[in-house]
């Protein structure tokens, strides 16, 4: 008997789609787009649900309905620029794989697109062994929106203006000629009686601006004490010896300490040559310094400015060979080593108060006063936080005044969810680390 | 004028970026103002090794006291800018197979970064290492009893130090009723970092993000410019 070719051509192209249809993983569904919010209009969001072949899909995995020997390796989503403003390149207006992700991924965040394009996206599965799935294409198409302003930065931009007013007010009142009173900080008090140790003992003064860059504010701090050291350096006829790991800051510690030797009417004992940069890498300088400690024996080692590991290692070479030591850095990790090690430490905000304090200046004063207004604040927050918690404890409820309060101050106030709507959100009763 | 035009370029720069954190629109203005900073930093560091290879420099023809110290550091920093500069060892980039020099400078097995990885690795490892007996003459220092503070810290040291290894559970195992087990050191140690520490670190930390807001809104107002040269 003779079977007809067409047959066989039929029955071979049937034989051979229910082959690729077996093998093929399950596609990824309900593929939504939306646009990123609070952003220039540079990002477009996507979002998809797992395809029942990816092991991490909790719901599908275990059904009958996928094949366990079929894994889904990654996802691929796919693009193409549906309509633009401008004259677009023929591979724009084409599918192109944009992305790729891992399994257990549901959402990917697009950051290359621009504004004003309508894009359309698709998404499949790929598996171990090079198989795709169909693709799942979005319902709809999106077009990236710029938003004016980031309302997710809402309270922070209120708590900003409400600060900046403080200080604001303060300078003000400062510029009336009222005196403001500032409590005395026992290490910046210390800088002067170090400074005449040194002098005493014919030694030179060694001071350290951390090993962060000129953009850094301890960087910026720290040049402001320095100014105080030089200036009071200049008027005792002291060496002040200046090593930097940034060469910008160098720059800037030569400046600072030429001018103050200027106004302590010394200019011609100033030194360019013992302002000088050692190298960007935070070890090697350690031992250029710790090096220099060890040789020339300075009898005060100030340190002010962002400190990393390097800082216990300087503060204790400082104490090893004697040397009255004042630090003040920003870096809480690093003030225990500095309390351990340093006859003075200023410790956080005392050290960006330092500044203020030794210029003695009305309106820098002023700016302190203001500070402490802002802290005030905080405080306040700090405590209905505490109060609205422990309320919560004693109902075990989810809902009502005292839940919504807590997630406002958590998720909105202190979080990145904006203005927002009060009473929305969850409620985490036995709290978090947030 | 020496000191207004940096002060209005601080000014300036400083409104950007803050304005580029709240506005979307002015998002590529702060890139823009660290491209910037990124180009100067470069520029700036012509100016650092042109410091210090003349002070070496002046320390070697002077026979100063550790010239040979000088000789050396200065030996090293032509010898690595020679090798990084000139790519030695570095092989032709795929895509530019005819230009010798287009190859990576870092590539594994080129002279540069035979220094970076048999000189400068194991050099910064063990500079870090001495951190682990500075600790321990800092810990012996700061541990001594001598009030009650320092007796407080302590113990605390003690509790967390034990709290942290096996010692921490097998010191109270078997004896200590279950209604107590509050009290091992390994149950006191997460107590002490949870409560009393998380509350004192972020206590600082608050204090810090003030003082950072005060001192920016000071330089940026221009009532402090004492990093300016100016007192």
């Amino acid at each position: 008997m003779r079977i007809p070719t067409s047959f066989l051509a039929l029955f071979a192209t049937l034989a051979f789609a229910s082959v690729v249809t077996a093998q093929a993983p399950a596609p990824p569904t309900n593929l939504v787009l939306a646009d990123t919010p609070d952003d220039a209009g540079n990002a477009v969001n996507l979002s998809w649900l797992l395809s029942p072949n990816d092991v991490f899909n909790t719901l599908l995995s275990d059904s009958q309905e996928s094949d366990p020997s079929i894994v889904v390796a990654s996802y691929e989503i796919a693009r193409r620029v549906v309509e633009a403003k401008e004259e677009i390149s023929p591979e724009d207006s084409q599918w192109q794989v944009v992305s790729e992700q891992a399994p257990g991924e549901v959402t990917w965040t697009d950051r290359s697109v621009k504004l004003g394009w309508i894009y359309s996206y698709r998404i499949h599965a790929v598996d171990t062994k090079g198989n795709v799935s169909t693709w799942d294409q979005a319902k709809t198409t999106i077009e990236p929106i710029r938003q004016m302003f980031n309302m997710s930065k809402a309270w922070l931009a209120i708590f900003m203006l409400l600060f900046g007013g403080f200080v604001a007010y303060f300078i003000n009142h400062a510029r009336t000629g009222k005196k403001l009173w500032v409590r005395k900080i026992a290490g910046l008090e210390a800088i002067d009686e170090a400074v005449g140790r040194a002098t005493e003992m014919g030694r030179p003064i060694l001071f350290v601006a951390g090993i962060q860059d000129i953009n850094e504010i301890q960087t910026l701090a720290g040049l402001t004490v320095l100014s105080r050291v030089a200036k009071t350096a200049a008027e005792y006829g002291a060496q002040i010896e200046v090593p930097t790991c940034r060469s910008l800051v160098m720059a800037a510690a030569r400046e600072t300490v030429e001018a103050a030797y200027l106004a302590a009417g010394a200019p011609d004992a100033y030194q360019p040559d013992r302002i000088h940069y050692l190298t960007d890498e935070q070890f090697a300088f350690v031992a250029g310094v710790t090096g220099y400690m060890v040789r020339e024996e300075p009898a005060a080692c100030i340190y002010m400015g962002g400190f990393y590991a390097e800082s216990l290692i300087l503060a204790e070479t400082g104490n090893h060979i004697g040397a009255i030591q004042v630090a003040g850095t920003a870096m809480p990790s690093q003030l225990p080593f500095f309390v351990a090690s340093c006859d003075y430490t200023l410790i956080g905000e005392e050290f960006f108060a330092a500044s203020a304090y030794l210029s003695g200046d009305p309106l820098q004063i002023g700016s302190l006063k203001g500070q402490d207004y802002g802290k005030f604040m905080s405080v306040l927050i700090l405590v209905a936080g505490i109060f609205f918690a422990i309320l919560l404890s004693f109902t075990q409820s989810e809902e009502g005044f005292a839940a919504d309060s807590l997630n406002y101050i958590k998720n909105n106030m202190l979080g990145s969810e904006g203005l927002g709507s009060f009473g929305g959100g969850d409620t985490d009763i036995e709290g978090d680390d947030s | 004028m020496k000191r207004t035009v940096p002060l209005i370029i601080a000014i300036v720069a400083g409104f950007v970026l803050l304005i580029a954190n709240f506005i979307p629109y002015a998002e590529s203005w702060g890139l823009t103002a660290q491209e910037w900073f990124n180009i100067l930093a470069v520029g700036a560091m012509i100016l650092g090794g042109g410091n210090l290879v003349k002070l070496h420099l002046m320390k070697v023809s002077g026979r100063r006291k550790g010239w040979g110290y000088s000789a050396v550091t200065i030996s090293c920093f032509v010898a690595t800018i020679v090798i990084g500069m000139l790519k030695m060892g570095v092989h032709p980039s795929e895509l530019y197979p005819n230009y010798a020099w287009s190859g990576y400078y870092l590539e594994s097995g080129s002279g540069l970064w035979w220094i970076y990885q048999h000189m400068i690795v194991p050099l910064t490892s063990m500079m870090f290492a001495m951190l682990a007996f500075y600790v321990a003459t800092a810990a012996f220092r700061a541990f001594r009893a001598k009030n009650i503070e320092a007796t407080l810290l302590l113990v605390t040291a003690g509790v967390v130090l034990l709290g942290r290894t096996y010692a921490g559970v097998w010191l109270f195992e078997g004896w200590l009723p279950e209604s107590m087990m509050w009290l091992r050191f390994d149950n006191l140690t997460v107590w002490i970092m949870d409560i009393p520490n998380t509350a004192g670190t972020r206590a600082i930390t608050i204090g810090i993000a003030l003082g950072v807001v005060a001192t920016s809104l000071r330089i940026l107002l221009g009532v402090d410019r004492s990093y300016l040269g100016q007192d």
